[in-house]
């Protein structure tokens, strides 16, 4: 198919130019003072590495940023796990009785407030007598990016020609290795996008991570959030910075995955 | 014991009857077409065939045995896909091996069957590539060979030339015949194109709304329908009602309101009902400028219609007309252009007198 290039008028240029910088000159402006040497947030003081040095020396902020990276790394692959099978029960399994509630329960946490679902993991943990910390915020963080992974890989599932699955079985595979041979290959780049999507999700997240945390198991975010009620210090721009690298590191290969996923599914479909 | 029994299969979606008790036997080494308008239940019969639907009720022997039951990747028995359903992400080396591997062969025995494969569809050069690096054409002869791998003992066609144009589909009629006869394997095909049917298949089996409504040779399905509904599904027909009022020497006359009085010859088995139709197909209607005059008496009792020509339509091979009667009946003629420089053709306005003999003439009780 040929890309068409069009000019874009004077107007477009200027719309466009207003939306991104209304969208992203915040984030310029931090990017900008993180490299600032000055000690104060909104003097400059010429370019510097000095909070970057400084964040790798603080310990505690450190150690944040690990919980926050191996808390969404797990919750990650958790959500994944269960948000697949979730996609490939409704996607193909029989219709069951419930269907429609299933699906619907299962899209809840999508429109619920934050503060709701991190309450009642909180009430839930407390009940249970669950020691608070790592696995709280990764079994709380699971159960909010779950419903994503499902989105996108049940998305992926509903364009995937469905005689591709009847033709494996027809050729000597059972309903199992059907799935593992040609459906799964099929679906990676929607899996893979997923774990992305729940991976920036987990990293985001201060609200329901502040509900279901304990005491020294602060993952970035809620250290951040705690820090700057201090006051700004410089340090936090570049901590803030190095997360915004590593989410669009994130983001760009997910978009490329999902990208490549359905590219393949049209080769597919088509014919 | 043919090879194939169906016997009283019957399936419904909800409140939708998609095949209806139906039954039919498939021989060994048979090329059969099942034939039928969309939604006639040929699609369901070919799935239950291969496993993907399991029926409500009835019995589908294979070899004496009943599979109705048996789940797909069990069932000696491959299928075609209409869309192909080929592996995007396996080459066309890998796609061909696919069921062979799950049946357990050795490395070296898949290596040269599939090699054998290839050769046989004329892939040879294009087993490293993957099916979207195919064109049409070229992915139907994959989708074709994987299917055939396993040696299925029947191999099921679900439209297997839909997506080709029409030259292709020619050529691959003709390749697929050829295959057929050379691996001596029972083919059942599903098409909505009764060209492709008649082409192809020994016998075929016409389905409508869920029932097998007549199994014959082509020939007969076209020269013999045996209700009006398929004489008019297959092939163009005219058709007049009316009703019968003599009958001798197995001559029936039918006088019917829009063709006056016909005569028609009595085929086996003989007509029961009064009220009937007569058929005609058009290229058995000639059309001349006079009418002919009777030669030998009653063995060949002419039908003459006069009219005027209304339509000309030249198509190439043919020539359809359509000759509008006193009565207002339409009646259409074909006629090969047998000649490049064609100066008896009719044109549009003319007069003419369309005639037909009694034993071109089909009568059909509905």
């Amino acid at each position: 198919m040929a890309r068409t290039v069009t000019r874009l008028t004077r107007f477009n240029m200027t719309s466009l130019a207003l939306g991104l910088a209304f969208l992203y000159l915040p984030i310029v402006i931090l990017v900008i003072y993180s490299f600032n040497a000055s000690r104060l947030v909104t003097v400059w003081g010429g370019w510097s590495l000095r909070w970057y040095r400084e964040f790798f020396n603080d310990r505690a902020m450190l150690d944040a940023a690990w919980m926050s990276l191996s808390v969404a790394a797990a919750s990650a692959t958790l959500a994944t796990l269960l948000g697949t099978l979730a996609a490939v029960g409704l996607a193909r399994g029989e219709r069951f009785r419930g269907r429609a509630l299933f699906s619907g329960m299962l899209y809840s946490p999508l429109v619920m407030p934050e503060v709701i679902s991190g309450l009642s993991l909180l009430l839930l943990f407390v009940a249970l007598n669950a020691e608070r910390g790592f696995w709280t915020v990764t079994i709380a963080h699971t159960t909010l990016t779950m419903c994503f992974v499902t989105v996108v890989v049940q998305s992926r599932l509903s364009t995937l020609d469905r005689s591709l699955e009847e033709a494996a079985m027809d050729l000597g595979c059972d309903p199992v290795r059907a799935f593992l041979l040609v459906t799964l290959p099929l679906i990676v780049p929607a899996i893979v996008a997923g774990w992305m999507l729940a991976f920036t999700l987990s990293l985001d997240d201060v609200v329901i991570a502040s509900f279901t945390t304990g005491p020294g198991s602060a993952t970035l975010p809620i250290r951040i959030y705690s820090e700057v009620r201090l006051g700004v210090k410089p340090e936090i721009n570049a901590i803030c910075t190095l997360v915004i690298a590593l989410i669009a590191v994130i983001i760009v290969i997910a978009s490329f995955a999902s990208k490549l996923s359905s590219a393949r599914g049209e080769s597919g479909a088509a014919l | 014991m043919p090879l194939l029994r169906i016997e009283g299969v019957a399936k419904s979606f909800g409140n939708f009857r998609a095949v209806d008790k139906l039954s039919l036997d498939i021989r060994a080494g048979e090329f059969f077409a099942l034939l039928g308008p969309s939604g006639c239940g040929k699609t369901t019969l070919l799935r239950m065939l291969a496993g993907f639907e399991t029926p409500d009720e009835g019995r589908i022997l294979l070899g004496g045995s009943d599979i109705a039951q048996v789940l797909p990747h069990e069932r000696p028995v491959n299928m075609m896909f209409q869309n192909y359903a080929l592996f995007p992400h396996l080459s066309v080396r890998d796609n061909i091996a696919f069921g062979l591997k799950r049946a357990g062969m050795a490395r070296r025995d898949i290596a040269g069957r599939v090699a054998e494969m290839v050769a046989l569809v004329k892939l040879e050069g294009m087993e490293k590539r993957k099916p979207d690096q195919l064109s049409g054409g070229q992915r139907q002869r994959v989708a074709l060979a994987r299917s055939l791998a396993r040696r299925p003992q029947v191999l099921l066609l679900d439209e297997p030339l839909a997506a080709l144009d029409k030259k292709l589909r020619e050529s691959t009629q003709g390749e697929l015949m050829e295959l057929q006869r050379r691996l001596g394997m029972t083919f059942i095909i599903v098409t909505h194109d009764q060209e492709e049917a008649m082409t192809m298949a020994g016998r075929i089996g016409v389905m409508d709304a869920g029932r097998l409504v007549q199994v014959a040779t082509p020939r007969n399905l076209y020269e013999a329908p045996a209700s009006r509904w398929i004489a008019e599904f297959v092939g163009d027909i005219n058709l007049f009602n009316g009703e019968v009022t003599s009958r001798e020497n197995g001559r029936l006359t039918v006088a019917t309101p829009d063709a006056g009085r016909l005569a028609v010859s009595e085929l086996w088995p003989p007509v029961t009902r009064q009220v009937v139709a007569v058929a005609i197909r058009p290229e058995k209607v000639k059309l001349s400028r006079r009418a002919p005059a009777t030669d030998g008496g009653a063995s060949q009792a002419i039908n003459r219609l006069e009219g005027v020509v209304t339509d000309v339509n030249y198509l190439g091979g043919v020539t359809s007309y359509r000759v509008k009667l006193e009565t207002g009946a339409v009646v259409r003629a074909s006629m090969a252009n047998t000649a490049r420089l064609d100066v008896d053709a009719y044109l549009a306005g003319q007069r003419v007198v369309a005639w037909f003999t009694a034993d071109d003439c089909l009568v059909l009780e509905q």
